[in-house]
């Protein structure tokens, strides 16, 4: 269970710095009045959507967090036999990395009013998080065609099952990006557009992030990397 | 002292009411059956879990008849037995108290105590709803499939769950459970998120977090753990889908079912219940933190008192929130974990206990020099705090991992959670209906109905559980159809369960009595007013009552106080609003 | 003043249960009476706790109920109050927590001289193994069960031939030695639980748990099965007999070795 604890340790150290600036040590019976202490402090507040998103990708980052806590756990059991990772697996993550940059480009480009770089952006993002999702399938076909079948061992389980969760959210993402490249032709205004695609830059950026993350897991890195922290600590 | 009145008005931050697209209904249906309007959906969301929550009680009676009676009920039989339990638990547990506290308490009084004029995603919230009816609607339709719901116990523990010994394991029973509480996750994450982000985003101007009730630090508080803590049992369900539908070992190892070897092998039951408790311990306190929130408004507002210890108050609430995530194992001193985690989980436990026995004091020395009036709502609050305390000091027993050794799996465990999350969080919710009722209505709940309904329902409850400790003591277990003949269990034993059948049946039958004064009184109830218990805190100040569409007509109300100050000294009355300006002879400034 | 005499009674009428009522645990057989010696240290505790509370509420409604021209005090903290009662808390938890650990530790640490008896789960049954004249246990895999093979032992393991084993019949245990007893399940979850020992493991197919005791006094227990295990789970009982060292041999010497029970099916197979 260390990786949702680790997690956890995060969120609550995001929380307690959330917390401590809004005078929560302050006496409130003492002060009577309209107060502004404490709601904010120079700057304007996030929108709420953005706010919103950021708990959502909270959430979805716990499933991800528990999700490999529980193939660590599983992992250990001694009918355990890792998978290879396709070649395959490596030009999807470049894809997906092609695509936090296509959004970015569009973040970029709302944010300083070129409408058509965003569309372009937009659609670029669309075609290449698509294309990651195909790919994913592929990997998927290749690994049938090769004898890993989802119950013929438990890693082979744990990765349809995680990757088919994160291929759902890449599907949730590419609806979000289909409306807000409605929104981008269908000429509604600058700050709401610019909104709708900051969310979809925070959200894929995000799901690459958590691919990273797996594919860490998938090639053994992870457990490397958790086996060089254990040395360390004893 | 501070008053911040003089030239800073400039600097306060608007409401954010420019970012909440506040939707009309345009007809019928969508003001009242697909509304996005906050106050429809809670009502919604507790008409919902009070109509399975009588499923789950009736279940309890039948449960109960064959507890106290076995034998002399035969249609329920072993197979139905267990699936009544199992129902009765998940029910009671998901899609009653979290639904209730949540999607119920949540939704109506998040906006209203905050001064906003809805939640921020009302469209997300308004499906929050529907996806929950489905999951409701999911889980009911397992009563009538092949084979019946499952008797997995609500903890649904593999690899018994998902084998033929038991009831709906290798039928629809347990597929539909799994399937009811993944759609479960869905729905509330969307409404979870709204409760979340409303008291992040949507406070009226001058509602800082510490002058927010704690109501809404306990809401609050409960759905950041609710967020956090149900993906655990979402990965719990998926795996477990996998594993029964499609062949996977995730829980399962090598098993001879009745003779035939299975095909699985190498999977851990115990990964499962790592990832069930590190759910299912939050969830305790899902259940709890929005109950010790309620309980503290409850109390302050009928005693005319503020409440002791605010600040402690909200500490404690964030403080258990956060430990609650790493106690989980103590549901598994005897799962045969690794035993060595029993020393760090005994002491997390036991830890949790210091900021819980602060709340106590802190409600109980509200209570000291104050103006207590005995209304219902205070009854109930006073009900709580008896029923709490035991439930939680019998918790300290289970927690203590070596006295755990003894007790767990006994009726000591049965009689310990009923109490403290069945029985208390439940009174808060009796108290809070009562409280809340003339706001949701315009009228007042019947005072002899309700009285009857206390007394019963609290000496009741307390009959039933009490004793039950000591048949655990004894060394009954939980979860059996029927003891039969035990050397060890004296016949009084048998005495003591008809007894407590006897009386969780008058207890339910109390119930029955309250559903009737929530409709009688909906039509003959006296009226109202906007403010019958002369409260401070903004929900009670709405120019309507109930609240239209929107909460708060033109303008939004500015927030000058924290949400108790009752029996001021000096004010002309014993309570003063939240968004009443100071005026200059009432200001505490400059005496410091 | 209905209220005040409700929780009055209600605090007279449980503490007078407590001590009156005819339900309290069995008569102990084990070494564990140091888990009842904690259990009763936290009932004086926690009892205390919940008088004094329950008491301070009912006087709390008893002087300061409403009644017209009574204002409430305007207090909002105590810092001093609150610390020392938080101090009190602490010093209550630690007085409970600190012998409980202690316990917990004899309770995970076996004695280097305890036996080795495995019990094994099964829908709905209870079976055993004892070690044979080597004193100790052959490897057991659920993959090895077979028809005639029932605890799955390992026969090219050749400390399992002469293991003792007790299918579906009473365990016999001598008083006065530790045990250490390994817990094994071939399908479900179930627990080993006799209320007289006070201790009590899950038994998870795929692993092997344990727990130990030393029998204390001799007679016949009834063991039940205390993890949900299906719907016979209430019936699942067995027998565990405590003899004198001299009864528990006379019993041993009848019960079949694993290669005895091999070599009679193989007798009846030839038939």
């Amino acid at each position: 269970m260390t990786p949702i604890l680790v997690f956890m340790g995060i969120l609550a150290a995001i929380m307690i710095w959330w917390l401590a600036r809004h005078r929560i040590a302050s006496k409130p019976w003492m002060e009577v009045g309209l107060t502004s202490a404490g709601i904010d402090r120079g700057g304007a507040a996030p929108p709420t959507a953005k706010i919103g998103m950021g708990v959502f990708l909270a959430v979805v980052g716990a499933l991800f967090s528990l999700l490999t806590s529980a193939y660590f756990m599983r992992m250990n059991a001694s009918d355990w036999w890792a998978m290879p990772v396709p070649w395959l697996l490596w030009v999807n993550t470049a894809v997906l990395a092609a695509n936090s940059v296509a959004i970015q480009w569009a973040a970029v480009s709302a944010r300083r009013g070129q409408h058509e770089s965003v569309r372009i952006g937009l659609v670029g993002s669309f075609v290449l998080g698509g294309a990651f999702l195909a790919g994913q399938l592929l990997v998927w076909r290749q690994l049938v065609d090769t004898g890993y079948l989802l119950t013929t061992n438990p890693a082979n389980s744990f990765f349809y099952l995680i990757t088919g969760l994160h291929g759902l959210h890449i599907v949730g993402g590419l609806v979000g990006l289909v409306r807000t490249t409605a929104h981008a032709y269908d000429g509604s205004d600058a700050r709401s557009l610019r909104l709708g695609v900051d969310l979809c830059a925070m959200y894929w950026h995000f799901m690459f992030f958590v691919w990273l993350v797996l594919l860490a897991l998938f090639s053994g890195y992870a457990s490397d990397f958790v086996e060089i922290c254990r040395q360390l600590v004893t | 002292m501070v008053d911040t009145r003089s030239g800073m008005e400039g600097a306060v931050r608007p409401a954010e009411v420019e970012d909440v697209e506040l939707y009309h209904p345009h007809s019928w249906w969508t003001r009242y059956v697909f509304s996005q309007d906050a106050k429809i959906i809670a009502i919604q969301y507790a008409a919902t879990a009070i109509a399975i929550g009588m499923v789950a009680l009736v279940l309890s009676w039948l449960m109960r008849l064959q507890l106290g009676f076995p034998g002399y009920f035969t249609f329920i039989d072993v197979e139905r037995y267990y699936q009544f339990i199992t129902m009765h638990g998940m029910i009671m547990v998901i899609y009653l108290l979290t639904a209730l506290f949540l999607g119920g308490f949540g939704n109506y009084l998040i906006p209203l105590m905050l001064g906003a004029r809805d939640m921020v995603f009302p469209y997300a919230n308004m499906l929050s709803y529907w996806i929950y009816l489905l999951a409701v609607v999911v889980l009911a339709a397992s009563f009538f499939a092949p084979g019946g719901p499952t008797g997995a116990g609500w903890t649904l523990y593999p690899p018994q769950a998902i084998l033929s010994g038991t009831p709906g394991g290798r039928d629809w029973g347990i597929i539909l459970m799994l399937v009811s509480l993944i759609i479960f996750i869905i729905g509330f994450t969307m409404g979870g998120l709204n409760y979340v982000v409303t008291v992040l985003q949507g406070r009226a101007r001058g509602m800082t977090l510490m002058r927010m009730p704690l109501t809404v630090w306990g809401i609050f508080t409960a759905t950041v753990m609710a967020l956090l803590a149900f993906p655990a049992l979402f990965v719990a369900c998926v795996m477990m889908l996998f594993d029964r539908l499609l062949g996977t070992s995730f829980f399962m190892p090598a098993i001879v079912e009745m003779g035939e070897k299975l095909t699985q092998q190498g999977g851990s039951p115990i990964l499962f219940q790592h990832l069930f408790w590190f759910f299912g311990h939050p969830e305790v306190y899902i259940v709890a933190l929005p109950a010790f929130g309620i309980v503290s408004d409850l109390i302050s507002t009928h005693a005319r008192k503020n409440i002791f210890g605010y600040r402690m108050m909200v500490w404690a609430i964030v403080i258990i929130g956060a430990l609650s995530f790493i106690v989980w194992a103590h549901h598994m001193y005897v799962s045969g974990m690794n035993p060595k985690f029993g020393f760090f989980f005994a002491t997390t436990t036991l830890i949790i206990a210091v900021p819980t026995a602060i709340k106590v004091y802190n409600w109980v020395l509200t209570l000291w020099r104050a103006d207590i009036h005995l209304t219902l709502p205070m009854l109930f609050a006073l009900a709580f705090i008896v029923t709490f305390v035991n439930g939680g000091l019998t918790g300290l027993f289970l927690g203590n991992v070596v006295v755990d050794v003894p007790l767990s799996d006994t009726m000591f465990v049965v009689a310990h959670f009923h109490m403290v999350m069945g029985i208390a969080p439940i009174m808060v919710i009796f108290g809070a209906i009562y409280h809340w009722y003339p706001k949701i209505t315009g009228r007042m709940l019947n005072e002899l109905m309700g009285q009857i309904h206390f007394w019963v329902t609290f000496i009741g409850a307390y009959a039933i559980f009490f004793p039950m400790h000591y048949l655990g003591l004894l060394g009954m277990p939980r979860r059996y159809y029927e003891m039969g003949d035990t050397a060890f269990v004296p016949a009084s034993a048998h005495t003591l369960n008809e007894f407590i059948t006897i009386v969780a049946l008058i207890v339910g039958a109390a119930q029955i009595l309250f559903l009737f004064n929530l409709v009688w009184s909906l039509f003959k109830g006296r009226e109202a007013g906007g403010n019958p218990w002369r409260a401070t805190t903004l929900e009670w100040q709405t120019p309507q009552t109930p609240p239209a569409h929107g909460n708060w007509g033109k303008e939004l109300p500015v927030v000058y106080r924290w949400a108790y100050d009752y029996s001021v000294p000096g004010a002309p009355e014993d309570f003063i609003p939240q968004n009443q300006p100071p005026t200059g002879r009432l200001t505490r400034e400059a005496t410091a | 003043m209905a209220v005040v005499l409700v929780l009055v009674l209600l605090v007279v009428a449980s503490v007078l249960f407590h001590m009156f009522s005819p339900w309290w645990w069995t008569p102990i057989a084990s070494n564990w009476n140091y888990i009842d010696n904690t259990l009763i240290i936290t009932f004086w505790i926690t009892g205390f706790v919940f008088v004094a509370v329950v008491l301070f509420i009912a006087y709390c409604v008893f002087r300061f109920k409403h009644r017209p021209g009574l204002r409430a005090d305007y207090e909002p903290e105590n810092r001093k109050l609150e610390s020392w009662l938080a101090a009190g808390t602490t010093l209550g938890v630690v007085a409970m927590l600190a012998p409980g650990l202690v316990v917990w530790h004899d309770f995970i640490t076996v004695p280097d001289d305890a036996t080795e008896v495995e019990v094994v789960g099964q829908q709905w049954l209870w079976s055993f193994r004892l070690p044979g004249q080597d004193g100790r246990l052959g490897r057991a895999e659920t993959q090895d069960i077979g028809d005639t093979n029932m605890l799955g032992i390992d026969r090219n393991d050749t400390a399992g031939l002469d293991d003792v084993v007790v299918e579906g019949g009473e365990l016999h245990l001598p008083v006065g030695k530790p045990v250490k007893m390994l817990l094994r399940s071939v399908d479900v979850l179930h627990n080993f639980y006799v209320p007289e020992f006070r201790a009590k493991m899950d038994m998870i197919p795929g692993s092997v748990t344990f727990f130990w005791f030393t029998p204390t006094r001799t007679g016949t227990f009834e063991v039940l099965c205390a993890e949900l295990c299906g719907v016979a789970h209430s019936q699942m009982r067995g027998t565990v007999v405590v003899d004198t060292e001299a009864d528990y041999q006379a019993w041993l010497e009848q019960q079949p070795t694993f290669s005895q029970l091999m070599a009679s099916v193989e007798t009846t197979a030839a038939q």
